[in-house]
């Protein structure tokens, strides 16, 4: 029931805000901040509530606010929500990242309420697909999230907006038919038909026919590479990036690419493990192609975004480097495989702290000059101290510098995968150093050198308009001139304002404090990790 | 105890929080706040020297060496004081050095952070820990070195610095995961025994990070990017921090490096001749600052062939020694630039003489840098030779130790030589024109420490040492090889003082030379062919995938079109036909409807209409035209009758 009511009732502040036309922007945004901070209070709660067990727990037993319901009895699919240490950092993360978006958006012009009301609703679909425990129910919030990011991007993005969130939706949704399909072939090949994850994982489909169990793995493979996305599946990813608003991309970024990578660690392994197993090594060339292919590309690109985007790329095929390894069963020690998971598994949490933040501190140029270009912007650390420190802090956060929550699961990915292809993890390595290279040229580009910032920016032209309507009106029409003429020669950037600075500086304290601390989000990591290696050992 | 040690890391650590977070509020009480801060990590570090503790904090879990470890042993002891002490002078040096309106607060904070690092480092017994320390000190190094960040190319060059390391720190990370599939454990002490393969694999991961941190080759050229930045960063960073990380590790390491065998081999000879090449490009710099941090890492090439070659107590003895030499050295130039605004060899003609306290101090450092008995260096590099073993490795160790004594006398040339007053001063930045009383006190303490440690020479404090370090066993000099080297120095030492007095354009062509250029070890480093391949892969992204993806997406398009074509044309074509043709059969069967069927019954209608007529006829309502008819009847009848009965 608690988990029922995290799940519904960001859709129930949407419902509300819909229906009340007349609701000022402010508080509508307001009530989006207040339903965000309710609905992370109570995923706290459940965290704090949560027994996270000891040895193996997770995935098959040992989970927490089980909701069980008949929902399409012919084909016994059911909306079966519940929790376990796989699920909730998840949970939680997407609590923390909605909230900090709604922070952050708090001073929206652009509709603002039908803005509230849409990220409310991607909430409620975000935490669906990580509650569920059904693949109906996975794939039914999982393709709303397509819907709800696509009237983000298509609604209140800039620059090619339309095309941008037209390709981002052509393309995960096609991902999420293959995925479809996988899920349509699991259910046939189970023995008691049904579509439940949990009776699933516990007795895994197709154990006994290799092609099989291997054509649905690639089904299933596929839609999630899609949404991860892993390469050569990727080229959606910074389109989408570049011309989402800032919130509407932290939220791509930091949720939306998890559940990629969360499907593989709940459907994949557990439910497949002797596909998995086959296909691992399969896993490992993507990942660690995602790994080089994403910190080069990220490397080359003149446009902020462009460049975070593709380091997702390249974070999330860390990822599948780690998840991967866990599958070579024969080659690496259960301690070695569990330890390339857990940190495959934090570094779902840690890549959408950092990347949110990334994002939404991107946004912030965006507002003051309307342009990503490294080329147009420079110096920035004179003008706005406060945004210079805190992108160098996410820039070395993401990075993988230890201290920082990347750095625990980057270390524990390599460290873990080592054993299981030395090769292919020796050459992952690599892109840590690519990353560093990638954001320390980053920083040095915007940051130092002569202060460059793009014509003049919306906040001191409305401020200069305000001054000079105080002006006798003649002197109007030549002030404002006067104002574009001094706005282009002198450029005035203002720092981060309030409101961005507590959306992003929480996300940063957090990537520390699980950086320094990791043994408050591992705990609860662990046991779920050894769970899902047994499962996948089967 | 524990709590102790615990402190001597955390007490930085937090100092350096406070003040990064505070920014430019609390510049004024960074610097006390920081000499505070270091003179108590001194103390700490004395009481976990004597105690010996070890601390644990839970860090990742599953395996075995997962918590965040430190344990002082010997080595470690060895090295936390010297860090403490290093750190506490050149704290000192930095409170007096910094112009006035620097960013103090964030100066001090990171700093505090650095050497936290660096005390965490050479305490970890662990890998999580090890690496965490390590990176935190590049990453840090990174902010000291771009520290004025908006004067151009010092965030560059602390960028070169920090990816350069960190290339090195890659082999970590994979000694890392070695040692988990050797050992199952992440335990440093555990990786001494590990065998087989992986133990080549973290061998190697293991000395290419630390000949990364120690700029040993290939990796020098790092250390001359590095000299823009501050002076006392470049005080800390080439003596007892960062570089002598690298040695630190390789010390600590050495049973797993003799254990492969290979690696051992590989650390004595990328030593060794780091200390040769490198000396070779300290003598031909004519900038002091990058004159010294050439010859830092030709110095502690020497730590790293002690520990190639199993001289651990010598390499140790080196680490230490080279540490206030070379700090003293640093303050020395750093003091020199402030006062003077130069650090060109050139400007800073009589130097030692325009300010004689630093100036003693200076020739001190110097005088030890180029092994003059009975000083420091002189000592402890003969501790290392004596463990060197192979006629090659002897012959580049001993030449490696005469071009020190080259490069110190290039620089006591220069700096002790008369004033002509026609140096150009003020060249880099406006001169102060004089040393503070801080800056003297503090070199004079390195300047001490640089000729006490001379005493490594005897005997009875070598065992000391060797028994701290746990390795009674390892060989010491004789005194015959302690008197020849010490000969060996002087004499080199003289002639080349009286050499470039004698012919300067020597030295003048040599610092035309290419090895004035750090012998092209830059372009080793150049991101370059990194760039280009990023470049190429990122136009196969957009030319090739992506192309392939909007390919995708407009073939549907096109066969969407063609659909809809085949649509238009053919099925809607073909049920247009078929309407048309039913009009058509229905047309046609409604002519013949009309025609035939309706023909036929209304010419069945008229007959019988014209029958009809023609029955209306006979009755015209004649009497006698109704008898005559019925008279034609029966008669046709009667025939009919005559007719059918016959």
């Amino acid at each position: 029931m608690l988990l029922t009511v995290v799940i519904f009732l960001p859709l129930l502040a949407a419902a509300v805000l819909l229906a009340a036309p007349r609701l000022t922007g402010r508080a509508a945004i307001g009530l989006w901040i207040a339903t965000s901070a309710a609905d992370l209070v109570l995923v706290g709660w459940m965290w704090w509530r949560f027994e996270p067990g000891t040895d193996a727990s997770g995935v098959v037993d040992g989970l927490a606010y089980e909701a069980d319901l008949q929902w399409i009895p012919t084909v016994d699919a059911g909306y079966h929500v519940g929790v376990d240490g796989l699920s909730l950092p998840l949970l939680a993360l997407t609590g923390v990242l909605f909230l900090a978006c709604a922070v952050y958006s708090l001073r929206e012009p652009d509709r603002p309420r039908t803005y509230a009301a849409l990220f409310l609703f991607l909430q409620t679909a975000c935490l669906g697909t990580f509650a569920a425990l059904d693949l109906i129910l996975f794939f039914v919030f999982f393709d709303l999230t397509i819907v709800g990011m696509y009237f983000v991007i298509a609604g209140w993005g800039h620059g090619n907006a339309r095309r941008s969130a037209l390709k981002f939706f052509l393309y995960t949704f096609i991902g999420s038919l293959a995925l479809l399909v996988g899920f349509i072939g699991l259910f046939l090949g189970s023995e008691e038909r049904t579509f439940d994850m949990v009776a699933l994982a516990a007795n895994p489909p197709l154990a006994d026919s290799p092609v099989a169990g291997g054509l649905v793995l690639l089904a299933i493979g596929l839609g999630l590479a899609v949404k991860t996305p892993l390469f050569p599946f990727h080229t959606w990813l910074p389109d989408a990036h570049t011309d989402a608003p800032a919130a509407g991309s932290a939220v791509l970024a930091g949720v939306l690419l998890k559940l990629g990578t969360y499907g593989f660690v709940r459907i994949a392994m557990p439910i497949l493990p002797d596909a998995w197993q086959r296909w691992a090594m399969v896993a490992v060339v993507v990942g660690v192609i995602s790994v080089l292919w994403g910190a080069f590309v990220a490397l080359a690109q003149t446009d902020v975004k462009r460049m975070i985007a593709y380091t997702s790329v390249n974070h999330m095929g860390y990822v599948l480097l780690g998840l991967g390894a866990a599958g070579l069963v024969a080659a690496a020690d259960e301690g070695a495989r569990t330890v390339a998971t857990v940190g495959a598994m934090y570094q779902m949490v840690s890549h959408g702290l950092l990347t949110g933040a990334l994002f939404l501190l991107s946004g912030w140029l965006w507002s003051r000059g309307h342009t990503y270009a490294f080329d147009r912007w420079g110096g920035l650390a004179r003008p706005a101290p406060v945004f210079a420190a805190c992108l160098a802090v996410a820039a070395f956060g993401s990075l993988g510098l230890p201290g920082f929550s990347g750095f625990i699961a980057e270390f524990q990915v390599f460290t873990g995968a080592l054993q299981a292809s030395p090769v292919a993890t020796v050459i992952a390595v690599v892109g840590i150093l690519v990353t560093a290279g990638l954001f320390l040229l980053a920083l040095q580009r915007l940051l130092t050198g002569d202060t460059v910032a793009p014509g003049g920016t919306d906040g001191d032209r409305e401020a200069d308009a305000d001054r000079t309507g105080e002006a006798p009106a003649p002197a109007v029409g030549g002030g404002a001139t006067a104002v574009v003429a001094e706005a282009r020669t002198a450029p005035r950037v203002g720092d981060l304002r309030g409101h961005e600075l507590i959306s992003v500086v929480p996300l940063l304290a957090l990537a520390v404090v699980l950086g320094l601390f990791p043994r408050v989000l591992l705990d609860v990591l662990e046991p779920a990790a050894v769970a899902v290696v047994e499962l996948a050992a089967r | 105890m524990t709590a102790t040690l615990a402190a001597l890391v955390l007490l930085p650590a937090v100092g350096a929080a406070v003040l990064l977070v505070s920014g430019r509020r609390a510049d004024r009480v960074a610097g006390p706040l920081a000499i505070a801060v270091t003179g108590v990590a001194v103390a700490l570090a004395a009481l976990v020297a004597a105690g010996r503790p070890s601390v644990s904090m839970p860090f990742l879990g599953i395996v075995d060496g997962g918590d965040l470890r430190l344990v002082v042993d010997g080595l470690s002891a060895v090295l936390v004081v010297l860090v403490a002490g290093i750190a506490l002078l050149v704290t000192v040096f930095a409170v007096a050095d910094l112009p006035g309106d620097a960013a103090r607060a964030r100066f001090f904070g990171l700093l505090l952070l650095f050497v936290a690092a660096m005390l965490a480092t050479v305490t970890a017994a662990t890998l999580p820990a090890l690496l965490l320390a390590w990176e935190v000190m590049g990453a840090t190094s990174y902010a000291l070195i771009g520290f004025r960040w908006d004067q151009p190319g010092k965030l560059a060059a602390g960028t070169r610095a920090f990816v350069t390391t960190r290339a090195g720190d890659l082999g970590l990370y994979v000694a890392a995961g070695a040692a988990l599939a050797a050992t199952g454990s992440l335990v440093l002490a555990d990786l001494g025994a590990a065998a087989g393969g992986w133990a080549d694999v973290a061998a190697a991961g293991v000395l290419v990070a630390a000949l990364g941190k120690s700029a040993q080759l290939p990796f020098s050229a790092w250390l001359s990017a590095a000299m823009q930045g501050p002076s006392p960063v470049s005080a800390l960073l080439h003596s007892a921090t960062m570089v002598a990380a690298g040695g630190y590790l390789l010390l600590r390491m050495q049973p797993l490096l003799a254990a492969t065998g290979w690696a051992a081999t590989a650390a004595a000879w990328a030593g060794a001749l780091t200390a040769l090449v490198l000396g070779a490009v300290a003598v031909a710099q004519s900038d002091l600052k990058q004159l010294l941090a050439a010859s830092t890492a030709a110095q502690v090439g020497f730590v790293v062939l002690g520990a190639g070659v199993g001289a651990t107590a010598g390499g140790t003895a080196q680490l230490v020694g080279h540490a206030a030499v070379k700090a003293g050295l640093f303050v020395a130039a750093g003091a020199w630039l402030s006062a003077l605004g130069t650090k060109q060899l050139a400007g800073l003609r009589g130097a030692a003489r325009r300010y004689p306290g630093i100036g003693a101090a200076a020739t001190v450092a110097a005088l030890a840098l180029a092994g003059v008995p009975p000083l420091s260096l002189w000592a402890t590099k003969d501790e290392v030779l004596a463990g060197v073993q192979g006629t090659a490795l002897t012959v580049v160790g001993f030449a490696a130790a005469v071009v020190s004594a080259v490069y110190a006398g290039k620089i006591l040339a220069v700096v002790l030589a008369r004033p002509t007053g026609e140096e150009v001063l003020d060249e880099e930045e406006p001169g102060t024109r004089q040393v503070p009383l801080r800056t003297r006190t503090v070199a004079g303490v390195l300047a001490v420490f640089a000729a006490g440690l001379g005493v490594l020479a005897l005997p009875t404090v070598t065992d000391a040492l060797k028994t701290v370090l746990d390795a009674e066993d390892e060989p010491s000099p004789g005194l015959g090889d302690l008197l020849l080297s010490g000969a060996l120095a002087v004499a080199v030492l003289t002639l080349t003082v009286l050499g470039s007095r004698a012919r300067p354009a020597v030295g003048r062509a040599l610092e035309r030379s290419p090895v004035a250029a750090w012998a092209g070890l830059g372009h080793l480093l150049s991101p370059r062919p990194a760039l280009a391949v990023a470049r190429v892969l990122a136009a196969l992204d957009d030319r090739g995938i992506d192309r392939v993806v909007r390919a995708a997406g407009s073939a549907a398009r096109q066969v969407a079109r063609l659909a809809a074509r085949a649509d238009d044309g053919g099925i809607d074509r073909a049920v247009t036909a078929v309407a048309a043709g039913t009009r058509r059969v229905a047309a046609a069967s409604a002519r013949t409807d009309a025609g035939l069927v309706d023909g036929a019954v209304r010419a069945t209608a008229r007959a019988f209409g014209r029958a009809g007529d023609a029955a209306r006829r006979p009755q015209t309502g004649l009497l006698h035209q109704y008898y005559a008819q019925t008279t034609a009847g029966l008669g046709f009848l009667l025939v009919l009758l005559l007719v059918v009965r016959r």
